[in-house]
């Protein structure tokens, strides 16, 4: 019988390796998995690689991890929102290496990774200082310059409704990059406000196949991180 | 002669209707962050555009009344929004397979400095001590076939946005195909730019003045 669903958080990422290379889905709070980056905290796994389109907010979440010395590299787009607050300062103290990706070459070498394709061609970065340092190919007349694939060890992921397989839905613009980064991980590890029986999410409106899924554990009230920020929470609580 | 520190020009909300005129009925329209989301709330009556927004939603509508945000509909600046009948949420690399796909109509894009060929500077100022963050403008302006921009014609200390070239990173190479100031409409065309539109009032030798490229006028401005 295949059941991805595990009992915890804590279980979830018990093999959460030093020096892994992790994704972690949001956009902003949208889609963060802050339960699943609380119990990464808990865990303690160290000099990790993040691939995450921002830095996290405030004190809690991917801020929390950043702060608690797990994550030696970034990979992004945006890391200065006006809540991070965390990564600014560890990066002025050369404390984290930061590489930027624009933020649809982010998403696309997410999905080529997840996809079996090592790497493609793109006008993206074409005349701007990000073209330093790639392969730049014409084509048709047009400029592109090469950008590689990324896959990881693990991808940490929210959705809204699951079941033992592994099918996903999601919520709203909380999708973002949550799909493509359970396909481009070994090691997809999902928290879902619900779980189904097989068969109770129609077959037609499967977002996220279950094939592209290790783990998921019922988190059925996460926290809200815009509350925890106006409450001024850190974690560890 | 005219003290032009003291023009003000179109107001932010006059300038965005003026780009929601020139945007046709049916577009699929994606908005940069800050003045740029003017143009949605200015769209004239009758006209139907759709708003792209990068984090994942086609038919971006208005924001929610107090009280009423959720968390997880947000727009690309992650502010609250709403989805409007009929609209679609989707992943990240489709998100911009329908801007890099050529998808997307038009973008509204603020910006620190556009140049006389069109090149837009809007990322960096490249300054040492700034973390750079370029989020999703690199893509749009590599793959949306008509860029606007909205800003102000000068700096703050009225220094011209609108240069020979750049001096800070550039987002993109020939990128722009018309800017609107408080001041003018300019296309940037093959022969340089062109002046469609003045503020009333205003003469070409003071607009001049306050633009470090070459303005061309057109008869009738």
């Amino acid at each position: 019988m295949i059941n991805k669903i595990v009992a915890s958080a804590a279980e979830a990422v018990v093999d959460i390796f030093d020096g892994a290379t992790i994704m972690i889905g949001g956009f902003g709070e949208a889609g963060s998995p802050i339960e699943l980056i609380h119990a990464l905290i808990d865990q303690g796994a160290k000099n990790l690689t993040v691939i995450s389109n921002n830095t996290g907010n405030g004190h809690v979440g991917l801020a929390a991890l950043i702060e608690n010395l797990q994550v030696k590299k970034m990979i992004c787009s945006f890391p200065r929102t006006a809540q991070s607050v965390v990564f600014p300062e560890l990066y002025f103290k050369g404390m984290i290496e930061l590489e930027l990706v624009p933020q649809g070459t982010l998403a696309e070498r997410i999905r080529a990774g997840g996809a079996g394709i090592p790497a493609f061609y793109t006008p993206t970065t074409i005349g701007t200082p990000l073209e330093q340092g790639k392969e730049i190919r014409e084509i048709d007349g047009r400029s592109y310059v090469l950008e590689y694939a990324l896959r990881a060890d693990f991808a940490l992921v929210k959705c809204k409704t699951a079941d033992r397989y592994g099918n996903l839905i999601y919520n709203k613009t909380a999708r973002n990059f949550g799909p493509i980064m359970c396909m481009a991980a070994k090691t997809s590890i999902v928290q879902t406000s619900s779980i189904v029986e097989p068969g109770g999410i129609d077959p037609e409106n499967v977002i996220t196949p279950g094939i592209f899924v290790k783990r998921v554990i019922e988190i059925s009230h996460p926290l809200s991180e815009n509350q925890l920020l106006k409450e001024n929470r850190r974690y560890p609580w | 002669m005219v003290n032009f520190s003291q023009i003000k020009g179109w107001s932010h909300d006059e300038i965005a209707r003026k780009i929601a005129i020139d945007i046709p009925d049916g577009s699929y329209v994606n908005l940069g962050i800050g003045l740029p989301e003017l143009v949605a709330s200015n769209i004239p009556e009758g006209k139907e555009i759709i708003f792209h927004t990068e984090n994942g939603l086609l038919g971006v509508g208005p924001p929610p009344p107090p009280g009423q945000e959720d968390d997880e509909l947000i727009n690309a600046g992650k502010k609250p929004v709403t989805a409007i009948p009929g609209a679609c949420f989707f992943h990240h690399a489709d998100s911009f397979a329908m801007i890099r796909g050529g998808h997307i109509d038009y973008c509204v894009l603020g910006a620190f400095q556009v140049s006389e060929s069109g090149d837009l500077a809007n990322w960096s100022t490249g300054e040492p001590n700034a973390i750079p963050a370029v989020g999703g403008a690199m893509d749009l302006v590599a793959g949306v076939p008509h860029i606007f921009i909205i800003m102000q014609h000068t700096t703050k200390t009225s220094q011209p946005k609108i240069v020979k070239q750049c001096t800070y990173p550039l987002t993109g190479k020939k990128v722009v195909k018309t800017i609107y100031t408080n001041l003018a409409v300019i296309d940037v065309t093959p022969h340089g730019l062109e002046v469609r539109e003045m503020y009333p009032g205003l003469d070409k030798e003071t607009l001049q003045n306050l633009t470090e490229a070459k303005l061309n006028f057109r008869p009738k401005s």
